[in-house]
This record gives C-alpha cells, sequence and structure tokens, in this order.
C-alpha cells in the first residue's frame, strides 16, 4: 500500500512537472524524491513477493490500514522537505518581499 | 532493517562527484570564455543531481518508514538489530541483498533515463524540421 501510494504521488507530480509553465515551483525535486522511494519500495515488494508468495497481496486488514496511513505519512513528508526547500530557495522572491515589507 | 544504508552510501559518494564535475565543468566553461551550456548537451553534473536527488528522496522516505516500525531509533546504536549478533546478522544479510538491489535499480533506471535524455535532447522537433525546410 506504501509503495502504491507513492507510486500515485509521483505520477501525479511527473504530470504536474510535464504541465509546468516555469521551474519555480520545483516540481522536479518532488518528482525525484518520490521516484527514488517508489524504487526502492518496489526492490522491498519484490523480495518480500519471493518470500511470500501469493500471499504478499493478501494482507491482513490491520496491516493494509497501517501501511495506507505510513503512505500518507510519507507522502506529507515529501510534501513538507519539498515546501520548506521551496521557502528556502524563493525563486519568485515572495519570501523575500513578505520579509522586508514593513 | 537498514537496507536504505546502502543507497545513502550511494548517495553521499554521487553527491561528492556531481559536486568535483559541476566545479570542473564551470572552469572549463570559464577558461573557453563561454557560460552557455551547448545545446544538445546535457551537462555530466545535472545528470548526476537526478541521481543523486533520486537516491536521496528514496534514502529520506524510507528512513521515515524505518523509524515508523522502530527498525531506527534516535538513541545509540540507532538501529535496533545492532543490540543483537543473531540481528545484525540478518540485518547485513538483507543491506546486502535488498540494499545493494535497491542502490542497483535506481542506477540502472538513472542510466536508462540519461540515454533517453539525450535521445529527447537530440531529436528534431516538428518546429525545427519546418524552420530547416523554409
Amino acid at each position: 500500500m506504501t509503495l502504491l501510494i507513492t507510486v500515485f504521488a509521483a505520477v501525479i507530480v511527473s504530470v504536474l512537472w510535464y504541465n509546468r509553465k516555469s521551474d519555480e515551483m520545483q516540481f522536479g525535486t518532488l518528482m525525484f524524491l518520490f521516484w527514488g522511494a517508489s524504487i526502492m519500495w518496489l526492490v522491498d515488494a519484490v523480495f518480500e513477493y519471493a518470500e511470500l508468495g501469493a500471499d504478499y497481496f493478501a494482507p491482513a486488514v490491520e496491516d493494509m490500514i497501517n501501511d495506507m496511513y505510513l503512505g500518507l505519512s510519507v507522502v506529507a513528508l515529501a510534501l513538507v522537505i519539498w515546501l520548506v526547500k521551496l521557502l528556502i530557495t524563493d525563486p519568485r522572491g515572495t519570501v523575500r518581499m513578505a520579509l522586508k515589507r514593513k | 532493517m537498514a537496507c536504505f544504508l546502502v543507497s545513502a552510501a550511494e548517495a553521499v559518494i554521487v553527491t561528492a562527484v556531481e559536486k568535483g564535475v559541476e566545479k570542473k565543468e564551470m572552469m572549463e566553461a570559464e577558461a573557453s570564455g563561454s557560460t552557455q551550456v551547448k545545446e544538445l548537451h546535457i551537462p555530466l553534473s545535472r545528470k548526476l543531481k537526478w541521481l543523486s536527488n533520486m537516491l536521496w528522496g528514496g534514502v529520506v522516505l524510507l528512513l521515515f518508514e524505518h523509524i515508523w516500525h522502530g527498525e531506527v531509533v534516535p538513541f545509540f546504536p540507532f538501529l535496533t538489530a545492532m543490540s543483537d549478533p543473531a540481528d545484525t546478522a540478518a540485518m547485513l544479510g538483507e543491506m546486502a541483498t535488498v540494499g545493494v538491489c535497491m542502490a542497483l535499480l535506481i542506477t540502472i533506471v538513472w542510466v536508462i533515463m540519461c540515454k533517453a535524455a539525450d535521445v529527447i535532447v537530440s531529436r528534431k522537433t516538428a518546429a525545427d524540421a519546418q524552420g530547416q525546410e523554409v
């Protein structure tokens, strides 16, 4: 479930990156963050599948809920990292303008 | 258990190499008197940045997952598997298999990405072709 949520996040951000008007929003950072994690969790999933077999696709409801909660938390963390980077680099100068305003 | 540490090690190396290559490319550009990057060429430092971003992204999010599962703790020895020799052996085994495969797959994806990017950049767009005809 964590892998699935991360892959969906990666695809959505990739579409946003493709449709961007400029690089100001830095979707590339978020895109690489999600794709990197997705690839790593994919390997994890392959190894788990090799160990569990078909049972891998029939997880307990409790495990699924926990994994979903983890997946959403991972997306939230990635979004926070991206937002902090965006505010620090401040490509539009919005933060600087707001801070300079009396 | 600690599979992300292999990718973390690769990320550190790639970041260091990227900085070195970036510096070298800037010096070469200054020496040639041009700060403009060739249009049909993606600098190696930019490609390495893609790899380091993917590696660091994966490492940070997997670190969070390991904290979530209680495998990484904020006190010494930081990895719960380190407190028991049997668990440590299992952890090292996981790093050698899952960890190495993770780092390898990310690198393979990056190589494919770089090849695809080179092809896309060198490909003539419809507008370019039209311009040539005229």
